[in-house]
């Protein structure tokens, strides 16, 4: 009898259960625990009821969301935010937690960090008090994100109560155009399937598009799955995803990498394996994507026109329509190419790895940039390679600003904002009302397009600027 | 957790769908302890002139019938402070995004999934006769509606029970210590290359 074709999810998930219910309720074990300052409410929880971190070896704390992107050489001017990254400090020291602070030779945004750091492997558990935490998924981890609550029974049990959820398939095969990167793959997935579309799912990228991408392009896809509403998003453990791995600082060593890879191998999803649901999208029909509304979901190709309310039957999707236009102070039937912006940020969890800021440069060397903007890469490990490359050059030469690593314009929580009324061309995750700043207007797109935007001012199909 | 058993009380709709939790508790606020109350910060940023949390007609609101991917986005669980703490203990969407969901729970907001058309009909109900109170029966899994119609909902059992008791989950999962122990001691000889060397 042979066994039953499992998926690469089922075999992360089987791997972890630590107990059943009868009412299917499964106790998960959780391999890595990632907290970053917002975590100070589940410590208090646990401290509350005087309990101890489980385990420490697993838990990592990382300063992301609140450090600045301007000079590290003097104290945080803002009081109630220096108080969150000494909090975080503060908890991990007193639970035993290495912690990645403001100073540390490795900081980053966690999402970049972790897997830079070889803490993020493949077929491990991974959870993080952060909806991003899809983003590890690229190495055939299971990675999500969870509440404080959530985050507080981790700390107290290294497990968390999980229904099994449904799985998706999305198969995106051939090979996409010049300029056509990741973020356009995810983009064109989220707009196919919509915002909610894959609610109770774990998503598995699949096809020879996916598997054509760098581990840089896997994180960017990966990271967002959660805009599609996927519990996690997962891609299948390979050579490339081995040999990104070997060597790197937490990552097993010699004999043991050796075993874990022979581990690994075994992981990606059984020919026959089944899915809930199966998607599929042919590489060549993505184009250069930019959202002209504030849900991820509407993706279009930048050479779209910005779509009319009055050819939507359904009377309340055309007054979600018109109220998004209206925040995003746009009129039906412009051209998007013909849409200005106020500035540019190139950086977030999702595209602020080496692989993005090369390609932002690439668009921008020897070119002015028309609007004020900010780079902040995603890690200081990426600063430094950055600069040894001349990149940070490339983008002052062009006008831009060169931040230190963090979340930054993306969350806007350490004082980066877009003012009020201003359009950004952003390489973000989230185009939420507000979610840059109040009244601030954002447009997702890729390194690549938000420098094209940076060049001309306008939102920009980077194909036509000749760049190779 | 404060249970959640039976609740009559007036509803507000909010036709938007893909309510995000930075529209809930917009990200500056994510700093405050949850000492401060949340509830001055539920919608900061929406309450504009015609919103419907502001409508007299529908104060008292302890119940929210949204539309479809309602608490979409990042992880925050002080979006789901900022709801209870301004006083919803239920919320109705034809979907939601499932870290809120979990958040709610934990916190003893109850999330009721309806089919699309079933939920826009109750909006439209509300936004005809505003106040009217609506009943949620959560041992029965039913919904009264402002036209006394009996409606149906499915809910995972696990939450069920977490939310009728006020169940704290860790206590839940202590008892499963020697489990856990098991787990830990076979799982370090299958992957030894989990726990990370000293760095």
């Amino acid at each position: 009898m042979t066994a039953q074709p499992r998926s690469l999810f089922e075999k992360v998930w089987d791997a972890h259960v630590v107990a059943t219910r009868p009412d299917g309720q499964a106790l998960l074990a959780i391999d890595r625990h990632f907290l970053h300052e917002g975590s100070f409410h589940a410590f208090g929880m646990i401290d509350h009821a005087g309990r101890k971190v489980r385990r420490p070896e697993l838990t990592f704390a990382v300063a992301d969301h609140y450090v600045p992107s301007h000079s590290r050489s003097r104290p945080i001017a803002d009081p109630e935010i220096a108080n969150m990254v000494t909090m975080l400090e503060a908890n991990a020291g007193r639970h035993g937690l290495r912690h990645f602070g403001l100073h540390d030779p490795a900081q980053g945004i966690v999402h970049v960090l972790a897997p830079e750091q070889g803490l993020t492997l493949p077929g491990l558990t991974i959870v993080c008090g952060d909806s991003h935490t899809s983003t590890h998924g690229a190495f055939g981890a299971l990675a999500f994100g969870i509440g404080a609550t959530e985050v507080s029974h981790v700390l107290a049990t290294q497990t968390l109560w999980q229904r099994r959820p449904k799985t998706m398939r999305i198969t995106v095969d051939g090979v996409l155009g010049p300029h056509v990167t990741a973020k356009d793959l995810i983009l064109a997935v989220i707009a196919a399937i919509g915002a909610d579309g894959a609610a109770g799912h774990v998503i598995e990228y699949a096809g020879s598009a996916i598997r054509a991408l760098s581990m840089e392009g896997r994180l960017t896809v990966c990271n967002m799955s959660i805009e599609a509403g996927a519990r996690a998003g997962m891609i299948a453990p390979d050579d490339t995803t081995f040999s990104w791995i070997e060597g790197r600082p937490f990552a097993p060593k010699g004999d043991l990498f050796g075993r874990a890879v022979e581990h690994w191998r075994t992981l990606p999803s059984d020919p026959d394996a089944v899915f809930d649901r199966e998607v599929t999208l042919d590489a060549a029909d993505i184009a250069p994507a930019v959202t002209w509304g504030t849900s991820p979901e509407t993706a279009v190709p930048v050479t779209a026109v910005v779509p009319d309310p009055a050819s939507e039957a359904d009377p309340v999707r055309a007054g979600q329509m018109r109220k998004m236009l209206d925040y995003m102070g746009l009129t039906p039937g412009v051209a998007l190419e013909e849409v200005t912006i106020d500035r540019v940020f190139i950086g977030s969890c999702t595209n602020a790895r080496l692989e993005d800021l090369r390609a932002a440069a690439a668009v921008l060397r020897g070119r002015r940039a028309a609007v004020p903007g900010l780079v902040v890469p995603g890690s200081v490990p990426v600063r430094m390679l950055a600069e040894a490359e001349g990149l940070h050059r490339v983008f002052i030469d062009a006008g831009l600003e060169w931040g230190e690593p963090g979340c930054s314009m993306c969350v806007g929580i350490n004082g980066d904002l877009v003012p009020a009324g201003e359009r950004c061309a952003s390489t973000t995750n989230r185009n939420f009302p507000g979610r840059q700043g109040p009244n601030a207007r954002t447009h997702l797109m890729s390194p690549a397009m938000a420098a094209a935007a940076a060049a001309t001012g306008k939102l920009t199909d980077v194909r036509k600027l000749g760049v190779s | 957790m404060e249970p959640f058993v039976t609740l009559t009380a007036p509803a507000v709709p909010l036709d938007i769908a893909n309510i995000d939790t930075d529209q809930l508790l917009p990200a500056r606020f994510l700093k405050k302890p949850r000492s401060a109350g949340y509830g001055n910060f539920l919608f900061h940023d929406e309450r504009k002139p015609g919103f419907p949390l502001d409508d007299p007609a529908y104060a008292g609101a302890r119940i929210l019938v949204s539309d479809r991917n309602f608490g979409c986005g990042s992880s925050r669980e002080g979006a789901v402070y900022a709801l209870v703490d301004g006083g919803f203990r239920c919320v109705v969407a034809p979907s939601f995004g499932d870290i809120f969901a979990a958040n709610a729970a934990k916190n003893g907001l109850l999330t009721v999934t309806l089919p699309e058309e079933t939920v826009a009909l109750l909006r439209r109900q509300l936004q005809a006769t505003p106040g009217t109170a609506v009943t949620v029966d959560l041992p029965a899994q039913s919904l009264t509606g402002p036209d006394g119609r009996v409606l149906s909902f499915a809910i995972d059992p696990f939450k069920k029970d977490c939310l009728v008791e006020g169940l704290d989950d860790v206590a839940l999962t202590l008892r499963q210590q020697g489990a856990i122990d098991a787990f830990d001691r076979e799982d370090v000889v299958r992957r030894p290359w989990v726990v990370p060397a000293e760095v």
